[in-house]
């Protein structure tokens, strides 16, 4: 059924009794073409973009919990492309531009925002640095703005411009970025790649990776042997588990972040706003609560539950950029592993085994990720080609010294 | 991850005096060993589910280099050791 606001009439005038559920709950075939490994957004849009651009039948997804219930129901919903680094712009550019056409291509509200995203600085050394970044933004074709202090004080008379330590003198403007409600894109690409017939197979967890002559040839799992021709790992956060099943080596460790919203309140912030004199972002849902980040915890971790000295750490961050924060009750916080990657950037790459493709690394940035992802994976997946964009994100790039590295951090997962 | 740690020359100590370097399981190879040798050493983790054993330092207490070994799912600390001992016995 296409979603319309004829099919909303229709359906109202007949008690809402004759919608159908948005996708199929399939067994698993025996064998499949491409089996993609993560049922999260980067393994739907994977398994979508396959069915749709490059035409493949006989697709499975298949997921260990439900649908999205990993990081892309678990983040701040951000979406941005204004990186520095060449490697990484044109990539995250040509996500930002599959965003703007998403909700039509998958006849899906995502209830995308470009609300505009906002980085503070807080003086003319980070302006300096913010310019470049605007600099080099425009070299790749994207706007980004330069905002002074009399600009932001009209746009955003809560922050806390006099700040004895950080005071804010002005920020970096993209004002195409903005949110993106993070479930609906989930099953905006599930319903979607489900309509053009791939299997999404959930509560069927990966627990081998099966291989013959240095290919792979299917998958072990809770709901048996299923075959394949090609398999792609779309789990970030795991990837090194499910990558160890077929002995991969990676530069990865798995990190936890944490992520907190409040109460509704009427809206008060209008933006993405990010605090420069530290790690802390935040937004308003449309529903009113205000949704907001910090760093990583700094340790390795499976588990998604964060550190209370990092909670503490985040509301002060928040506190200090916007005094009212203090008087803001919090409802929720929660936490997501992230696979953090040695440059913090992601990896979309074949891997030594050649009909074994990888997903993965993308630390703290993935969500705003997820088309572009899912679009090369799926070029990458379906030509055995990397896509043009992608061409800086391989697996190789750390042994052979080409580090995409956007914080200059060196190779430290949890400084990312 | 655990409110308090045991330093072994400080006694229980809140987890926030301690800076994470990461894995203690990697070992710096030698000046002339071979590309894929430091490539290893430098990006390639095991990142395990479960035991995994650290390089942390005690930054706001007796500053000492620890070695301490803990689970990354259920954050349980099973031992914390100082580097040097460690280093000693032949281990990392």
């Amino acid at each position: 059924m296409r979603y319309s606001a004829f099919s909303i009439v229709k359906n109202a005038l007949s008690g809402n009794l004759d919608w159908k559920p948005a996708w199929r709950q399939p067994e698993p075939k025996p064998f499949y073409d491409v089996i993609i490994v993560g049922g999260g957004g980067h393994g739907l849009a994977t398994a979508y973009y396959l069915a749709k651009e490059f035409g493949l039948k006989n697709i499975a997804v298949l997921e260990k919990g439900y649908l999205g219930s990993g990081n892309v129901g678990r983040n701040t919903t951000i979406v941005r492309s204004n990186y520095m680094l060449p490697g990484n712009e044109p990539f995250y550019e040509f996500s930002m531009k599959l965003w703007e056409g998403l909700e039509q291509d998958l006849n899906y509200n995502a209830m995308l925002s470009q609300r505009g995203v906002i980085n503070l600085y807080h003086n003319n050394s980070q302006r300096d640095a913010y310019i470049r970044r605007g600099n080099a933004m425009w070299m790749e074709g994207v706007a980004a703005e330069l905002l002074d202090r009399a600009a932001l004080k009209k746009m955003l008379p809560f922050l806390n411009f006099d700040h004895a330590r950080f005071p804010i003198l002005g920020g970096l403007l993209q004002k195409r970025g903005g949110t993106a409600r993070h479930d609906a894109v989930a099953w905006g690409y599930a319903r979607a790649a489900d309509r053009l017939g791939v299997d999404l197979i959930q509560n069927c967890e990966v627990t081998g990776i099966r291989r013959e002559n240095g290919a792979v040839t299917g998958v072990e799992t809770s709901k048996g042997f299923i075959g394949c021709g090609k398999m792609g790992l779309a789990a970030a956060g795991n990837t090194s588990r499910v990558g160890q099943m077929a002995d991969l080596k990676l530069p990865i460790e798995s990190h936890v972040l944490q992520a907190f919203v409040t109460e509704g309140l009427k809206p008060v912030i209008d933006h993405v706003i990010t605090y420069g004199a530290g790690h802390f972002y935040i937004s308003q849902s449309d529903k009113g609560g205000l949704v907001f980040g910090g760093e990583i915890d700094g340790y390795n971790s499976y588990a998604q539950r964060g550190n209370l000295a990092t909670v503490e750490h985040v509301m002060e961050e928040g506190v200090s950029m916007i005094p009212g924060l203090s008087r803001v009750r919090v409802l929720r916080s929660w936490g997501g592993v992230m696979d953090m990657s040695m440059d913090g950037s992601p990896i979309i790459s074949h891997t030594p085994i050649g009909n074994l493709y990888l997903n993965g690394g993308w630390c703290y940035g993935g969500f705003k990720a997820t088309p572009a992802s899912g679009w090369c994976f799926a070029h990458l997946i379906a030509k055995d080609e990397t896509h043009p964009v992608a061409r800086f994100l391989r697996l190789d790039r750390f042994a052979r010294g080409y580090a995409i590295d956007e914080r200059g951090a060196g190779p430290q997962p949890n400084l990312h | 991850m655990a409110s308090l740690i045991h330093c072994p020359h400080c006694g229980v100590r809140p987890s926030q005096e301690f800076s994470i370097r990461g894995d203690a399981s990697v070992v710096r190879p030698a000046p002339e060993a071979s590309d894929e040798a430091w490539h290893e050493y430098v990006h390639i983790r095991s990142n395990p589910h479960g035991r995994h054993r650290e390089h942390w330092q005690h930054v706001a207490g007796c500053r000492r280099g620890l070695v301490v070994e803990r689970d990354t799912f259920t954050h349980d600390v099973f031992s914390v050791t100082d580097g040097a001992a460690v280093a000693r016995e032949g281990g990392r």
